[in-house]
Formats: C-alpha cells, structure tokens, sequence
C-alpha cells in the first residue's frame, strides 16, 4: 500500500458515505416500511445481531466460489493454450465454447443439481461454469497478443517452441490472464448464489431466500452486503496475487 | 579497401572476407498479380571488423535484405555465405538489433540482455558478469535491476544493443536501430555503437534511410536503389577514425554525402 493507494481509496469510500447518508435519510423521513426497504441502519443491526449466523453461512458461498476459480484457472488456462496455439483445436472447440457461453447458467443450473447434489459440489460446477468462459477468452487472446518483435528475436536466437511459450509467451499474456480472473472471480460468486437460489441448505444465497421468505428484509440485505464484500475480498485477492506475480507493472514509468 | 579495424577503431591492414553475397534475389507472390520483387540482383563481399551500411529508400528491400543475411528469410535465388558457411537458418553467431527495442517488460534491464544467453544455455555468472560489463559500456550502470517501462528510449535501445552482443556474436545486424529516435540522442548512439564496435571488433551491417547516419558510421555505404533493389553504388568512406561531430562539417564528409544523394536520384 502506497499513499498513492490510500488516497486513491478514499474516493470510494466518500461516494458510499454520501449514498448511505441519503439512503438512511429517505428511508426516516417518508417512513419507508422496512419489508420493502430496510435502511442502513437497520441494516447494519441485522448485520450485527447475526454476525455468527451471516460468518457460518459465508464459508460454504466462499468455498464454492474459491474452488469453483480455482478449477476454471486450473484447467481454462491449459484449455487456451492448447487452442491458441493450435488451428484444429482452435477450429474444433472454439465454436462450441461460444455456443455454450450462450446457454443461460441459471438454464443449466437445475440440471446440474440433478447431477451433482444438493450439496457444495453443484455449486461448485456452476461457479466453474461462469468463470471458465472469461478466462479461457483472456488468455487465448493473450497468447495470440506476444508482440512480433519479440517471437522474431527468439526467433533469431533459434529458441525452442518450448522457450518460446515458457520465456515470452506465456509471461506477455500475463496481464490478459489476470484480466480474465479478475472478471471470473466475481462471476464464481454470482454463480455460487445461482447454485444456492435452486436449491441448497447453506450459505449466504440460501440465508437471503430464507430470510426473504420470512419478510425478514434486514437479514436479506445484510445477506446481500456479505455477498458483495465476498466478491470485493476475492476480487482484492486476485489483485494482490497480480501485483505479486508481476512486480514490473508497478514499477514507475519514467 | 582491405582493412581490419584495431582496438583504436583505426583500420589497419590484413584484408579477412567474412560476408560474400551474390545475385541475391528476392520476390514475393502475390495474388492476383504478378510476383513482386523487391531484390532484384544484389553482389558484395563484407570484410571482417567492416561497419557496412544499407541505404536506401523506405520499402527498397533494405530490410529484407538484412534479414535474409540474418537467416530470418530465406532468398529466392542467390548465394548467402557468412564465414564461409551459407546461411540458411539464424546462427548464434549473429546479434541483431531492431526499429523497437523489443524489451521484454516482465524482465529487469540484466535479465533482458541476459535472454540469449538462456535461450542458447549459456546463462552462468561469467554471462552475468559480462552483461553488466555491457551495460556499464553503454552507460547504464546501476539499471540493472530496472524494469524496461522505467528507462526512456534511448537507454532501452542501449538494452537492446546489449542484449544482441551479450552472447559475442561475430556479425551484428542492425535494423534502423535508432530510427525511433530523437535526432539528439541519435548522434550519441551513433558515437556509442563506434565506439562498441571498436571495442568489441564486431562486424556489423546496419539498415538506415538517413544519408548522414550512413556516412557517419560507415566504412562501406552499399546504397540500394528503389525497389526492385540493386546496389546503385558502393561507398568506401575514409573519413578517419575515431571520428567526432566536428567530422560532420567537413567539406570530405558533404562530399561523400553528396555522392550517396546522387546514388538515391536525390541530388545531381
């Protein structure tokens, strides 16, 4: 964290200060029922009185998420490689990948409860599911993005295709792949709560259906807020593994 | 002209061939038309340790030329002889330097000059050692652990020398290097490669469309006429070494200007 960071982070910071001023101001001054819009306040409280209930079902929606990003990296990455570089493959799964990027998820995903369970495993297929198609997008373009100049230089080095992609493709596609997991990561989360909406016994997903259900509004919206913090956190975390693994984009420029 | 360069930049005697090239040619097809052909009949031999240039108009074949001496192309016809072996492929004895710096920026300054030296598997600390030697030369001591993004483009072009002589190639090929360049800086890196190569006695054949560069820096002008290319003529420059800005204003130095201009049909 620089001060450049810090300031940078107060903006932010002021522009939710002011919805939320307004927000609770509205809500007080034409007595707003709170089944139809909680304020901040009431939020806040619900927020509170549950913390442990909200923490327990944070942990399956986290797991989900995580291991659902974790596995569209583990294998969309691969995936791209080998269709970016290759013609036929490229010809062959490209088509189909897109074809099924246009089926809705939330379509697919009674199907895959009935495959996979009410329980975390189908959860993690659908956050698998959303976040594969911008990973495998990003990083097949950055495989297809290494400047010329540089493939001509290896080129006249007499590299090997295997130096190639280690030692200038793979590090040039870099920032398209952590621009792709960046928008994968929040997306695993909305597929997770997608997962939970169909049908699940836990997590934060599950917890707003309840407490919507019960016109329990306060819970609901709080339950919203620990979402939107969880995409926020996951978020922050691909960043700062980003900032770890390429260190030059933040060196200064001249 | 037979001559070797000395430590000093100064030509001595003992006449060594190094390059032989003849009646390369070079075409290209195109659909719907004819092939173009962009080298039509190109003939000269390269003296080891000699600073040639290629001069010409842009788009005459120039740069390919280069590159077919490079082993990146190959040539439709002709004879392509480094060191008495025909080039038909890139060889680690060549260093080559392009327009861009082509700087890796995910690798500091040392490890960017130090790239050929891990693709041929040479990377050692002695290979360390030398590329910090080279960066020092080219005054660029303490950006070792730089990134790219962090140097103007001036100094990451001196990378990029660095990095094409890491691996002590015998024959540098330089493809309007300092082209991108402001015309300040590039009178230094034009003092700084004669400089290199007199330290370095490398034999280099170097690409550029300025008249005063190629006087500047040569040994040998091999002006290429407009496409389809052939040598239109063949400059032994004898202005002395080493050679200074003040060079730049002697009636010698116009003189052969002079006769590069008429070569290219610019002057009479």
């Amino acid at each position: 964290m620089t001060f450049r960071d810090v300031r940078n982070g107060i903006y932010p910071l002021v522009g939710i200060a002011v919805i939320l001023l307004i927000w609770q101001f509205y809500t007080q001054y034409f007595a707003i029922n709170r089944i139809v819009l909680p304020s901040p306040m009431d939020i806040l409280w619900a927020s509170l009185a549950n913390w442990d209930v909200l923490l327990w079902e944070s942990w399956p929606t986290f797991l989900e998420s995580v291991l659902g990003f974790a596995l569209a990296v583990a294998i969309g990455i691969p995936f791209a490689v080998c269709v970016a570089n290759s013609r036929v493959l490229n010809l062959t799964l490209y088509p189909i990948l897109i074809a099924t990027q246009s089926i809705p998820k939330v379509a697919v995903a009674p199907i895959i409860l009935v495959w996979f369970g009410l329980g975390m495993q189908s959860k993690l297929v659908i956050a698998f599911l959303v976040a594969f198609f911008p990973i495998v997008v990003d990083t097949a373009a950055g495989m297809r993005a290494t400047p010329a100049g540089l493939l001509e230089l290896a080129r006249s080095l007499r590299a090997s295709p295997l130096q190639v992609f280690l030692k200038v493709q793979f590090p040039a596609a870099l920032p398209f792949i952590f621009a792709g997991s960046k928008v994968a990561v929040t997306l695993a989360v909305i597929g997770a709560v997608i997962g939970e909406f169909i049908g699940s016994m836990s997590g934060l997903g599950n917890l707003l259906l309840t407490a919507n259900s019960q016109l329990d509004s306060p819970l609901a919206w709080a339950a919203l807020v620990w979402l939107s913090a969880l995409g926020i956190l996951l978020f922050a975390a691909v960043v700062i593994a980003e900032r770890i693994v390429m260190p030059w984009s933040e060196a200064g420029h001249h | 002209m037979n001559s070797q360069i000395d430590a000093q930049g100064r030509i001595s005697a003992a006449p060594v061939p190094f390059g032989h090239f003849k009646n390369v040619h070079q075409s290209f097809k195109r659909s719907g038309q004819g092939p173009l052909v962009a080298i039509e009949n190109i003939t000269f031999d390269l003296k080891v340790g000699h600073l040639v240039t290629l001069l010409g108009p842009s788009g005459c074949g120039k740069t390919t030329f280069l590159k077919i001496v490079g082993g990146l192309i190959p040539a439709s016809r002709g004879t392509i002889q480094i060191n008495g072996r025909d080039v038909v492929e890139p060889h680690p004895d060549f260093g080559v330097v392009f327009q861009q710096a082509n700087l890796m920026p995910w690798r500091t300054i040392l490890d960017n000059v130090l790239f050929p030296m891990e693709i041929l598997h040479r990377s050692d600390a002695a290979a360390a050692q030398r590329a910090k030697e080279l960066l020092a030369l080219v005054g660029l001591e303490g950006f070792e652990q730089s990134y790219p993004s962090q140097l103007s483009g001036g100094m990451q072009q001196r990378v990029a020398l660095c990095r094409a002589l890491v691996h002590k190639p015998k024959l540098l090929l330089m493809d309007e290097p300092f082209g991108a360049l402001d015309e300040l800086t590039r009178m230094e890196m034009q003092d700084l490669l004669l400089d290199i190569r007199a330290k370095t006695g490398a034999t280099v054949m170097f690409v550029t469309h300025s008249i005063s560069e190629a006087v500047y820096i040569s040994d040998i002008v091999a002006v290429f006429s407009k496409r389809p290319a052939v040598i239109a003529d063949y400059i032994a420059v004898d202005l002395p070494y080493p050679r200074s800005a003040e060079i730049r204003y002697s009636p010698e130095f116009t003189e052969l200007e002079h006769r590069a201009g008429r070569a290219l049909g610019i002057t009479r």
